[in-house]
């Protein structure tokens, strides 16, 4: 991520471009997103949720990630577990309202997989989906990127 | 118009108790909240959330000296709290604070120069790796928590220390890189060497009286459900999670 950052900044001196403190965070496109950062990836019933390269971004070095037990029941918008770093203790809130079925276990050992890899290795937990309407709730990869700019250019 | 902050002033008032205050505080009401609370009842250890007691703590010492360990609801390290700390806690809505992104940095860096303005003038103060630090000495610590709207900075301040309480705490395997290999006693201060104890609290007041309207409530006043209604993250650790504890370390 910095690595981008410095070409960019280098390029936009360049071309004598305004450079403006732009995240550079990525999005994946087939996925939904919440306005607390956190990506729903839908199929079917069966959800997967994470946190965005945004969040963990702005999180830094995540170095536990406290999990739900399975078989919780998780409502959209609403804390289910959480993450800490940096000595701060973050909530994690689910983009879908369900029941938990799977946690990423790894994350135990791991924690720092939710920042290596947000959207793959670290995924956090799998939700039998209840209302399949909710998603509509949601925001698309592109709706996000902008969210996410419009977030950062304001501070 | 200033966003309105209560503040409720503390004396003497267990840690535990203050911590479980905070929560529902954090998790329940819609206000913001100052809490000063002028130095605890008798010592505890208090740990982050994910704090491993084995790793963190003198098991057989603080068994033996009955000194309750305690798991808070916020992040980072491990502390020894007795009469001689003083407790500011900060509960914000994002909203009222809105130039500071709800991310731990930032709220770290605001918090940074509230206290540069009240220890303006009087010491070296900085931000340092997340402590408050007067030079490269610590006299602060910091933990937060954040949820979807709102977040809670709170500090543990060393206005006096015991050094004998200092040997219940084991040296933290992640430690500050400005700390080097120094031990407790050269790693921390006294804020007591450098200002009055009352100078404190009340500079600390003007500093948020810059930034909120400052309103003192009775604890007795707040609207706060008790303690009965609501389940808490932080919790006093069993004695047999300390004999545990103790097993490993031997």
């Amino acid at each position: 991520m910095a690595c981008r950052q410095f070409w960019a900044s280098r390029a936009a001196s360049y071309l004598r471009l305004s450079l403006f403190n732009r995240t550079f965070s990525s999005v994946v496109k087939d996925l939904k997103y919440c306005d607390s950062h956190e990506w729903v990836k839908v199929d079917g019933k069966s959800a997967t949720v994470g946190i965005t390269d945004h969040a963990q971004d702005h999180l830094g070095d995540v170095v536990y990630v406290e999990l739900p037990e399975v078989g919780k029941s998780v409502t959209q918008g609403e804390s289910f577990g959480a993450v800490e770093s940096v000595k701060a203790t973050s909530d994690i809130n689910s983009p879908v309202s369900g029941k938990v079925v799977e946690v990423n276990e790894e994350l135990n050992s791991s924690p720092g997989l939710v920042n290596s890899s947000p959207y793959k290795d670290g995924w956090i937990i799998k939700v039998e989906v209840s209302d399949s309407g909710e998603l509509n709730n949601l925001m698309d990869s592109e709706q996000y990127s902008k969210f996410c700019e419009e977030e950062d250019s304001k501070h | 118009m200033a966003p309105l902050m209560n503040l409720v002033r503390l004396r003497g008032f267990p840690i535990l108790q203050q911590l479980h205050l905070e929560e529902r505080m954090l998790r329940t009401s819609s206000a913001n909240w100052c809490i000063i609370n002028d130095g605890t009842t008798s010592p505890a250890i208090v740990m982050g959330l994910s704090g491993k007691v084995a790793e963190l703590v003198e098991a057989k010492s603080v068994l033996r000296d009955h000194i309750p360990v305690i798991r808070r609801f916020t992040g980072g390290g491990t502390v020894i709290v007795d009469q001689g700390t003083i407790f500011v806690t900060l509960i914000c809505n994002k909203d009222d604070v809105s130039d500071v992104q709800p991310f731990p940095r930032p709220i770290m860096s605001w918090s940074g120069q509230l206290y540069g303005e009240v220890f303006k003038g009087l010491a070296d103060f900085h931000l340092r790796e997340n402590d408050y630090v007067f030079g490269d000495r610590k006299f602060g610590g910091n933990a937060q928590s954040i949820t979807k709207h709102r977040w809670v900075h709170h500090t543990s301040f060393l206005w006096d220390y015991e050094v004998k309480n200092m040997s219940y705490l084991k040296l933290p395997t992640k430690a500050p890189e400005y700390r080097l290999t120094r031990d407790h006693t050269d790693f921390v201060c006294r804020m007591k060497e450098y200002l009055p104890r009352s100078e404190f609290i009340e500079r600390t007041i003007k500093a948020i009286e810059a930034q909120f309207s400052v309103k003192s409530i009775n604890l007795e006043s707040t609207d706060i459900p008790s303690s009965s209604e609501f389940v808490h993250t932080t919790r006093l650790l069993t004695e047999q999670e300390l004999l545990d504890a103790c097993t490993i370390q031997t």
